[in-house]
């Protein structure tokens, strides 16, 4: 089976991290209007929208790298989860409010780096995009860190709920820091990054932020893997299913 | 002058009543319960739009959706700020809310069942709830009217971004149009019935109208949210189901049919098509959420505890 997002590994390399935010950006609309209090909901749709605003960017540029008529939408609302290149922490499920936030923070904790070593990039529109993406991440990495805190150290059901959190999904963090031929081809050209050097500042954001919430690193050793290559966990297809649903009921209308 | 006095000739030169001035506690209650179902409405119509978030047809469909969705958060904010100037605090309002003693607009008791409801209710309930609040820019509390002019402008650019979703679709296919006709059949009787009872059956009006709380009556309301939709529905192509609808050029208004008040009272009673769905949603929500808050005021005593 083709799973190759495209043609052009420069496109390839933008949709991934498109993926990655708009999956995201899609599990977290879908917690709008059921978080615990009026302000959560006003910064969980902020956090959609800024996800979802980032892989839209990135989708067109994609659409003019491969300059093959597809667009923004044709990539998020057209293709299967097999082309679908995000890590597969993204798509993990609204399980509670614990996992969401841990989600976002081993997610955020990952991004600020990320976007600030992409932000010196030698391609100047994803550089763009990264530093506008930066100054949003810290702001995501704030709010993320602060309820790890308030949810590690707060009560006894919190503390059980977010140590759960993040030990389930400690697993699916291993996938951030994979390097491929691609990345270390667009990383040789200035281009991308490798994903590598971005393990150790998530590690000292992490753990300093675990300790400090007085919950534990989790043992797990086994890191799953696939993400990059359309291999995900059996969620992302509902999530997919629900989200393409118009444009693959009624294919190539105006909306 | 004394308190009274000093009221009752505020209200006369159309000045501001302002939350440290004295008022009639009739005054008080009927603004604490206007403000609080209005910030009510504001929540709990996140839902019927929530539920074509994830299935909007474009990524910048969705993204408008979201920050639609996001303004109805902040203006409930605004509200229950608003309210708490009245001396009632959020959480008493929010309690009065789950166990139904106090309501919220009844428009969102009805279910959003394809794409075009979302640009039916952005269209004609945030158009009747503009012609609503821009009547209540003028209000005669200050921290209400203030909230209502910020509030208007938001909602001026949800009416339009419901208006392009309608004319995308009655510029689409035969299904598109269709889909557009459908949901106007199904909001335009609802959105009508948002402006309230007939003057003479408003058991609040009266007084309201002499406190300049409400400054326009529902039927003057409801002939004005008329008169501005029926041409923007001809110019989409779109048919308003109401066969007695014409102009009458002696009045300079549209004439329209009666709506069906028994449906109007059973959906204001509880038995709307979503009435139980949308309250068990907003109480899970709430209840899920218990643990949450709960940790959040223990982590933040913990801190001023370690602080002290």
């Amino acid at each position: 089976m083709d799973t190759l997002t495209t043609t052009k590994p420069l496109a390839t390399y933008v949709v991934r991290h498109a993926d990655d935010n708009l999956v995201l950006g899609q599990r977290l609309s879908e917690y709008i209007s059921w978080a615990p209090e009026l302000e959560e909901d006003l910064a969980i749709a902020n956090l959609a929208l800024d996800h979802i605003g980032v892989a839209h960017h990135l989708y067109d540029y994609a659409a003019e790298v491969e300059d093959d008529g597809r667009d923004a939408d044709g990539f998020a609302f057209l293709r299967d989860e097999r082309q679908f290149t995000n890590v597969q922490l993204v798509e993990r499920p609204n399980t509670d409010f614990a996992h969401i936030m841990a989600r976002q923070f081993f997610v955020d904790a990952y991004q600020v780096p990320l976007w600030d070593a992409l932000a010196r990039s030698a391609d100047e529109r994803l550089a763009g995009i990264a530093a506008k993406a930066a100054k949003e991440a810290r702001y995501h990495l704030r709010h993320s860190r602060m309820w790890v805190l308030r949810l590690g150290d707060g009560t006894e059901e919190s503390h059980r709920r977010m140590q759960a959190a993040i030990d389930e999904l400690w697993r699916f963090t291993g996938e951030l820091f994979e390097a491929d031929d691609l990345t270390d081809e667009l990383a040789a050209a200035g281009i991308g990054v490798d994903p590598a050097t971005l393990e150790a500042p998530w590690r000292r954001t992490v753990l300093a932020t675990l300790a400090e919430a007085t919950l534990d690193e989790p043992h797990e050793t086994v890191m799953r893997t696939g993400g990059r290559r359309g291999l995900h966990t059996e969620a992302l297809g509902h999530l997919l299913a629900e989200m393409q649903f118009l444009q693959r009921a009624y294919p190539g209308l105006e909306w | 002058m004394d308190g009274p006095e000093r009221f009752e000739a505020a209200i006369a030169a159309d000045e501001k009543i302002e939350p440290g001035d004295w008022m009639p506690e009739g005054y008080r209650q009927t603004l604490i319960r206007q403000i609080a179902q209005h910030a009510h409405s504001e929540v709990i119509g996140m839902q019927p739009e929530g539920n074509w978030i994830t299935r909007a047809p474009t990524l910048k469909r969705k993204a408008i959706l979201i920050a639609k969705v996001q303004d109805e958060a902040g203006h409930g904010l605004y509200l229950y700020s608003a309210a708490e100037t009245l001396g009632v605090s959020r959480d008493e309002l929010v309690r009065l809310l789950h166990e139904g003693k106090q309501k919220y607009s009844s428009i969102f008791n009805y279910p959003t069942l394809t794409w075009a409801d979302i640009g039916a209710i952005g269209w004609l309930v945030d158009g009747a709830a503009i012609t609503n609040q821009v009547a209540l820019t003028r209000t005669s509390y200050g921290p209400y009217a203030r909230a209502m002019v910020r509030i208007c402008k938001e909602e001026s650019f949800h009416q339009r971004q419901g208006y392009e979703i309608m004319l995308a679709l009655c510029r689409g296919t035969p299904e598109q149009k269709a889909m557009a006709q459908d949901a106007l059949d199904r909001y335009w009787w609802p959105a009508l019935m948002m402006f309230g009872p007939h003057d003479s059956e408003s058991v609040h009006s009266e007084q309201s109208m002499k406190w300049k709380i409400k400054r326009v009556s529902n039927d003057e309301l409801r002939q004005q949210f008329v008169d501005a939709t029926v041409p923007q529905a001809e110019y989409l192509g779109l048919t308003i189901p109401d066969p007695d609808l014409k102009w009458n050029p002696e009045r300079g208004h549209y004439d329209f049919g009666e709506i069906d008040w028994d449906e109007f009272w059973r959906v204001v009673k509880g038995d709307g098509p979503m009435n139980r769905e949308r309250m068990a949603h907003k109480l899970a929500a709430w209840e899920n959420g218990a643990w949450v808050r709960e940790a959040a005021v223990a982590y933040a005593n913990k801190r001023a505890a370690r602080s002290a």
